[in-house]
């Protein structure tokens, strides 16, 4: 297709081999370390799995009730003329507050657009480039104890916007 | 958060539902859906665990600590008041390097104690919201110049590889899962350069050039720590 998509069947080969050389010229004992991760990998999986059960249910009821088609016809006009598929509106929105519940709906335009469509591919890069804005300065803030948060909000966001229109860029030169 | 957004979901689903009709529809989307996240997490089990094995690698092998030290001009860069040996340097690389990784769960401990440091260093150069006895000031903190520039960078996602999405592709069913690293990539880079500019106008503007000449005791008890406190006077980049 082009430079990025060989780029991207490149990157994980590579990274595989130069960190399992790696570890190997510095005697660490590879396989075992490996195993042992790999084991922490599936904790949190397993963790996870209620999570994704309760969103997938909730997603799923919600688009089978007819509200995201209603919703769709409502942004429709607006979403078009920024470049994005309907079904994106919602996804945009919730991403800014929980990344989990943002997760539902990334499989729901997976399973009815197809993760290869435009739908899909703009999700895909979409959803890697963004971070939860206001999850993500509640917990932080919490922590320092910070109630006035000055500028944050308008650079997290603007750069939320950068990364947004970039993916739409990027998603229509590759298809 | 989640608590409001789930209910939410759950009982416009209904409504929505019985209002348009589509009961069925809605019982038989409850009940797939839930044995749709199973055999999604079969498949996400796999490369998450692929994944995580690697790091433990690339961990036991010092990797991540170099990298970690390799950072440092980077960080230099963005926290130019932040002292050399301050422990909140350190956190900062090490949930910065997280995030590059896509190591989720172990980001969140370090930006929290990088938070908690970069409150400690406001305490340290005395700006009162900061300081522990002071009288009920602390209800009121605002944000330093470190903390708004660490959390923009960090919601700006840096990500080498998306794990996740990488998963959920392959388990819909894509015929090239990982075509989207690239451009993901690509993006990331866009929104993390776009945040860097915000916040390096930003702290151009804090470091106002008319106060340099007079010197508070908190930006003299900082010297001692800073070659550049001397330049970029007070706290936070913020009138006391």
């Amino acid at each position: 297709m082009n430079a990025l998509a060989h780029l991207s069947d490149i990157i994980i080969p590579i990274l595989i081999f130069f960190i399992v050389g790696y570890g190997f010229v510095s005697n660490v004992k590879v396989y075992e370390t490996f195993l042992k991760g790999a084991k922490d990998g599936l904790k949190i999986v397993v963790d996870i799995v209620p999570t994704l059960i309760g969103l997938l249910v909730a997603v799923g009821m919600l688009r089978a009730s007819g509200f995201f088609d209603m919703l769709g016809t409502l942004l429709g006009p607006v979403a078009a003329s920024a470049g994005l598929p309907t079904q994106l509106m919602p996804l945009l929105i919730v991403k800014l507050f929980s990344s989990s519940a943002a997760t539902g709906l990334v499989l729901d335009i997976f399973r009815t657009s197809g993760p290869d469509s435009y739908a899909g591919m703009l999700t895909s890069i979409l959803m890697s480039c963004t971070e939860t804005v206001f999850y993500t300065m509640s917990v932080y803030f919490l922590a320092a104890k910070v109630t006035k948060t000055r500028h944050t909000l308008t650079g997290a966001l603007l750069a939320t916007l950068a990364g947004t229109v970039a993916s739409v860029v990027l998603t229509r030169w590759m298809l | 958060m989640l608590n409001a957004i789930w209910a939410v979901m759950i009982l416009l689903a209904v409504l929505y539902g019985a209002a348009s009709g589509h009961m069925s529809e809605v019982t038989n989307a409850a009940l797939d859906s839930a044995g749709e996240a199973i055999s999604l997490c079969i498949t996400m089990a796999g490369v998450v665990a692929l994944w995580m094995g690697l790091m433990e690698i690339a961990q036991k092998a010092g990797l991540i600590e170099k990298l970690t030290r390799g950072i440092a001009p980077f960080l230099k860069f963005m926290f130019p008041r932040i002292p050399k040996e301050h422990p909140a340097r350190e956190y900062i690389a090490a949930n910065i390097i997280a995030n590059v990784l896509g190591l989720g769960w172990a980001c969140t401990p370090a930006g929290l104690k990088a938070m908690e440091e970069l409150a400690k260093l406001e305490a340290e150069r005395g700006n009162p919201e900061y300081l522990e006895a002071g009288t009920g000031k602390s209800r009121n903190r605002r944000a330093s110049n470190e903390m708004c520039t660490f959390l923009i960078l960090n919601i700006s996602s840096l990500q080498l590889i998306p794990v996740n999405m990488i998963a959920y592709r392959s388990q819909y069913g894509s015929a090239n899962p990982t075509a989207i690293i690239a451009p993901a990539i690509a993006a990331t880079l866009v929104s993390t350069l776009i945040a860097i500019v915000y916040c390096k106008i930003k702290d151009r503007i804090a470091a106002n050039p008319f106060r340099t000449s007079e010197k508070s005791p908190a930006s003299r008890a900082a010297d001692s720590g800073s070659p550049f406190s001397d330049k970029r006077n007070g706290w936070g980049g913020k009138a006391v």
